[in-house]
């Protein structure tokens, strides 16, 4: 957890190094490992899963997906930078209760929408100025967010579930592209994927991004400014969230308090899978859509299957597990006994 | 109850956790980490946990002046009972997060610990309760020593491995269960009246929790591995060089909070009777908290169980006062949350502070 716990010095982004140590990043790591046991996944399931590969299945699956897909986008830069935002969940349930709440009280959706992100922005922002300005760590503030966001949620909405939006919205929320079997929002996840990606990974932003996460005090001396840098990406977090607020709220048909609960876990878990290091500073985007895919595809195949979703419990904790455990028993064995390594 | 007087009875451990931030504090802004002049920290923990008493004093004196009915023996006794399962775990929690780890599973252990627990009371409907209570005991402590060797041997972050462990502990638990429910009904009168046995007017759960506050706190502050744990945590690398063994000071702890975990779910399973699968979902983030509020610092090195234990109490008597208050019981989590934020706050105003004092006070004791 501690952003200096390897105090070992780490390869930090070295100037000059853009595209190349991009193109390395993404050719040698734990990313390819992610996205090779996706494409397993996915073959092994078209073939032993009846009904998994179908154009209608992929839509389902997209929409199962597309929650944690948003909000991890945001998520794998603010782990990148070492920080953590667990938050997220509880301002998707506070941004949910107040468009049932505003709906219920006569706004129109196409101004309820817009205010549900701005609220999100808000919350965000509440959470980057406690960690820059305050310089809380940022575990510490977003379990207490989360715990707040979620209980204003209930101040607004209580045990109420508001359900009555109308169907133009909520169908529209799940419609299909024309001419496909997916739902529009896999254009939503794209685009925002490609802005948060490009970000990250071909501008100077993106590196400082990185380099934060390696050791922000030096970053610090460098002349970025890094309260500023992590501000903006709680503030990106929050507003996602909110968006993804908005489209849970429209997909399920109901705003309630609790919705999204705990869902916070299952993003992070998404990241760390995709090869993202909790320590910061180490991580890219093509591996965290890779993990939310290679989660989804699992639990898509495993219900297919009729197998108890519990399962999908034990494979996640498990995969999470193996994922950080075998690289690093790898790189132990290796350093314990020098010997030419095979690669 | 506690003051935690004299942190360094064991020589050199004391000093490597005396000497935390403040050389790195002076360039930049600190984490709020432990740290500084024993005799400054040694202030600050007071400052600290006066605070929270102080907190929970005023609340519950105004909810009584409000309600007298707050203080009416049996709902002071619903609360301590309440308050066991809370403060047993901040206590294990806290044993962790000094070490500057965190253990995400106990919700996961809890649950399953208590599943284990009504699952051999259906098997063997005459079992003996204390067997019943250590088998439940053994299942966390197995769960907390996957946890340790995940951490300590294969040198994996506790955040992602524990919560890789929260889910496969979880899934477990649900594989088990297969949906079934234990009721009350399948479990001996014997050992469901434990919350009604009670010491001196005290319920037996709540004496329970507060011996394993008071040994907990005990080996913290007198034993040598205890103020160890503090070194690990405020620099892993610096009590490596000057000769703990990290890797059993960081592997204990999960062992310690994985049994303690276990016992709660034994106490969890006498309280409430219902046992299924989703026993203790999301509690790992509410230990946490009651660990932070009470001033155990979520980086390391820093807080007392004391005061972890006090968090708990307090989080607990929010909850049970709120309705006394006739508050709508829906702002509850959001009075929790601000409590989080007001804590950690305040923590990292004490720390800045000692580390100014510390900066211009020049020499540092040992």
């Amino acid at each position: 957890m501690g952003p200096e716990v390897g105090t070992a010095p780490k390869a930090a982004a070295s100037p000059g190094a853009d595209t190349r140590s991009a193109l390395r990043r993404l050719a040698g790591t734990r990313e390819t490992s992610v996205i090779g046991a996706l494409v397993v996944a996915v073959l092994a399931a078209s073939l032993l899963v009846e009904g998994f590969a179908s154009g209608r299945n992929a839509g389902f699956l997209i929409l199962d997906i597309a929650t944690i897909a948003l909000i991890a986008l945001p998520m794998t830069l603010i782990v990148i930078t070492g920080e953590i935002d667990l938050s997220v969940a509880s301002t998707l349930g506070l941004t949910s209760a107040v468009m049932g709440q505003l709906w219920v009280m006569g706004l129109p959706l196409e101004t309820i929408v817009p205010l549900c992100v701005l609220l999100g922005v808000v919350l965000g922002a509440v959470n980057g100025l406690l960690v820059t300005v305050a310089g809380l760590p940022s575990l510490a503030v977003t379990i207490g967010t989360m715990a707040m966001y979620r209980g204003l949620a209930y101040v607004v909405l209580g045990d109420r579930a508001v359900a009555d939006f109308p169907f133009e919205w909520t169908g529209g929320a799940t419609a299909r592209l024309p001419g496909t079997d997916l739902p529009w929002v896999v254009l939503l996840i794209a685009v925002l994927a490609v802005v948060f990606g490009v970000v990250l990974h071909a501008t100077p932003v993106g590196r400082s991004l990185f380099a934060i996460g390696s050791n922000d005090e030096a970053t610090r001396f460098s002349g970025i400014s890094v309260a500023w840098t992590k501000l903006w990406l709680f503030v990106a977090s929050g507003a996602v969230a909110g968006l993804a607020g908005v489209f849970w709220t429209l997909q399920y048909g109901s705003a309630r308090a609790d919705n999204a609960f705990g869902l916070e876990l299952s993003v992070v878990a998404a990241v760390l899978l995709g090869g993202v290091s909790i320590f910061g500073g180490k991580g890219a985007l093509p591996g965290v859509l890779a993990g939310v895919l290679l989660l989804g595809v699992i639990r898509n195949a495993l219900s297919l299957a009729d197998v108890s979703s519990d399962v999908l419990s034990i494979v996640t904790g498990v995969l999470l597990v193996v994922s950080v455990v075998l690289p690093t028993t790898i790189t132990r064995l290796r350093e314990r006994r020098p010997r030419p390594a095979p690669s | 109850m506690s003051t935690t007087r004299n942190p360094d009875s064991t020589g050199s451990p004391g000093t490597a956790a005396a000497t935390g931030s403040p050389a790195g504090a002076a360039a930049t802004a600190p984490r709020p980490r432990g740290g500084g002049d024993a005799r400054a920290g040694r202030r600050v923990r007071q400052v600290r946990e006066l605070g929270i008493l102080l907190a929970l004093v005023l609340l519950i004196a105004v909810t009584t002046a409000v309600n007298p009915g707050f203080l009416a023996a049996q709902s002071v006794r619903d609360l301590l009972l309440g308050a066991t399962l809370l403060t047993i775990l901040a206590v294990g929690q806290s044993l962790v997060l000094i070490t500057r780890n965190v253990d995400l599973s106990v919700g996961s252990v809890m649950g399953l610990s208590a599943f284990a627990v009504g699952t051999l009371f259906v098997a063997f409907p005459g079992l003996p309760t204390p067997v019943a209570a250590l088998a439940g005991v053994a299942v966390g402590t197995v769960c907390g020593v996957v946890n340790g060797v995940l951490v300590a041997a294969a040198r994996v972050p506790a955040l992602v491995v524990t919560l890789g462990t929260l889910y496969m502990f979880r899934g477990i638990d649900f594989w088990w269960a297969s949906g079934r429910q234990i009721n009350a009904a399948d479990m001996p009168d014997g050992f469901l009246g434990l919350g009604r046995v009670t010491l001196l007017g005290v319920p037996l759960p709540a004496v329970v929790a507060l011996l394993v506050v008071l040994a907990a706190g005990w080996y913290l502050r007198n034993y040598r591995s205890g103020r160890e744990l503090y070194a690990v945590g405020s620099e892993p690398q610096a009590a490596r060089l000057s000769g703990i063994p990290v890797d059993r000071r960081v592997f204990a702890p999960f062992v310690v909070n994985g049994a303690l975990a276990g016992l709660a779910g034994v106490l969890y399973a006498a309280r409430f009777g219902t046992l299924d699968a989703t026993v203790g979902t999301g509690m790992e983030l509410e230990v946490v908290a009651a660990a932070v509020v009470g001033g155990v610092a979520i980086f390391g090195g820093s807080g007392t169980v004391y005061g972890a234990a006090l968090g708990a109490l307090l989080l607990s008597t929010i909850d049970a006062a709120l309705p006394m208050l006739r508050v709508d019981s829906f702002w509850q989590q959001a009075v929790v949350g601000l409590l989080i934020l007001v804590s950690i706050g305040l923590d990292r105003l004490l720390a800045v502070r000692t580390a100014r004092r510390l900066r211009g006070g020049g020499s540092r004791g040992a």
